[in-house]
């Protein structure tokens, strides 16, 4: 931390850099700590993900419980398994079908949000390997407040409806 | 009461007549979904199917067609509408074994028949997946007043495709019967699909 290695910047910068340092760390301390109490607020159910062809992208679905007295709203999700997972909305209007990508989506206080076919669902893109119908997939959910979800998803055959038989996340 | 059991008499008459007449083409069917007949052209269209095969309308000519537009990058709702027909089908039992879900690709870029064949077939295997040029698309997409849009593409080239959701059903002769909403309910697809394939059946 001697700033004998960099002697172009000056004590003023210096100083706002451990200052900041001394701001970031204890935030990524605290974010870690919110981290470790999401599954206490959220809990998932219902998971599953619709396993198509080849490379095509795959929906995944799933019912989001908030427990706590806050709204919370999912931002998106990260996986092992893809290397893009995306939110998306689907909406039929005027006879017709489209997609759209959205930003967050709302689990109310005491409430649940559902993705679901036809409507709110994870767009899952380029599996770095094939998912088959009966594999588990784990997506991370994240939310606005910072916290993840490591949730469980089932994978089903294309022509599936729903999740099937009761599949609980965690 | 015994007048009254007299005029009944010839209306009772009537229904018997009817009923006997209820073979006969002209009769309309007792159709639930949104009865399009006469309103839509005949299926008539020149594509290639999922074995690479060159098709026309003709070639389902003697089938009950569910002609569907969409795309295979379409992951939840072409997904959840072909899943429902497969079930519609299943509920049909050996009937359906005379109808043909029909799937157009409007994506013609990325859907070769190689794609379709693999995506239509996870769903139910008298499904057949249609591609051809933008224009013969085109041009069947408007025929039935159908219509798709391509959404500006992303950095990585993929892009989203607005599409009609309708579903569009042809008797044995070609004959635009039906439309119906992937929303529609499929006791109603179901029901119908039955007048269909009992009607003009082969022998």
């Amino acid at each position: 931390m001697k700033p004998i290695r960099l002697p172009f910047l000056n004590a003023g910068l210096l100083l706002a850099g451990l200052l900041l340092a001394g701001l970031l760390l204890p935030g990524l301390l605290l974010a870690g700590g919110v981290q470790a109490a999401a599954a206490d607020h959220v809990h998932a159910s219902d998971a599953w993900i619709r396993v198509l062809p080849g490379a095509l992208p795959a929906g995944a679905y799933v019912t989001l419980h908030n427990d706590s007295a806050q709204p919370v709203a999912l931002t998106g999700a990260t996986s092992t398994a893809y290397a893009e997972v995306m939110l998306h909305h689907s909406s039929t209007a005027g006879g017709m079908s489209r997609m759209s990508m959205v930003d967050t989506l709302t689990v109310p206080a005491h409430g649940e949000a559902v993705l679901a076919p036809a409507g709110y669902h994870l767009m899952l893109m380029k599996a770095k390997n094939p998912v088959k119908p009966g594999d588990t997939v784990t997506l991370t959910l994240k939310f606005s407040d910072g916290s993840t979800l490591a949730t469980d998803f089932a994978a089903r055959p294309a022509n599936a409806i729903d999740a099937g038989e009761p599949h609980a996340g965690h | 009461m015994k007048p009254r059991y007299l005029l009944c008499l010839p209306l009772l008459l009537l229904l018997a007549m009817g009923a006997l007449l209820g073979g006969c083409r002209s009769e309309p069917l007792p159709l639930r979904l949104t009865n399009i007949s006469g309103h839509m052209p005949d299926l008539d269209f020149k594509l290639t199917d999922d074995n690479g095969k060159a098709v026309t309308g003709a070639n389902y000519r003697g089938k009950v067609v569910l002609l569907y537009f969409g795309y295979t990058h379409c992951p939840d709702v072409c997904p959840l509408t072909l899943a429902q027909l497969h079930v519609v089908m299943q509920r049909l039992g050996p009937l359906a074994d005379d109808a043909r879900i029909l799937f157009v690709s409007v994506d013609p870029a990325r859907d070769t028949p190689a794609v379709m064949h693999a995506y239509v077939n996870a769903f139910d295997k008298r499904a057949v997946g249609l591609v051809g040029s933008a224009r013969a698309v085109e041009a069947l997409s408007k025929r039935y007043r159908s219509a798709f849009t391509r959404e500006p593409g992303d950095a990585d080239g993929n892009y989203e495709v607005s599409h009609s959701s309708a579903i569009y059903i042809f008797d044995r002769d070609g004959k635009a019967r039906l439309l119906a909403t992937p929303s529609a309910s499929q006791d109603d697809l179901v029901h119908d699909l039955h007048l269909l394939l009992d009607t003009g059946a082969t022998p």
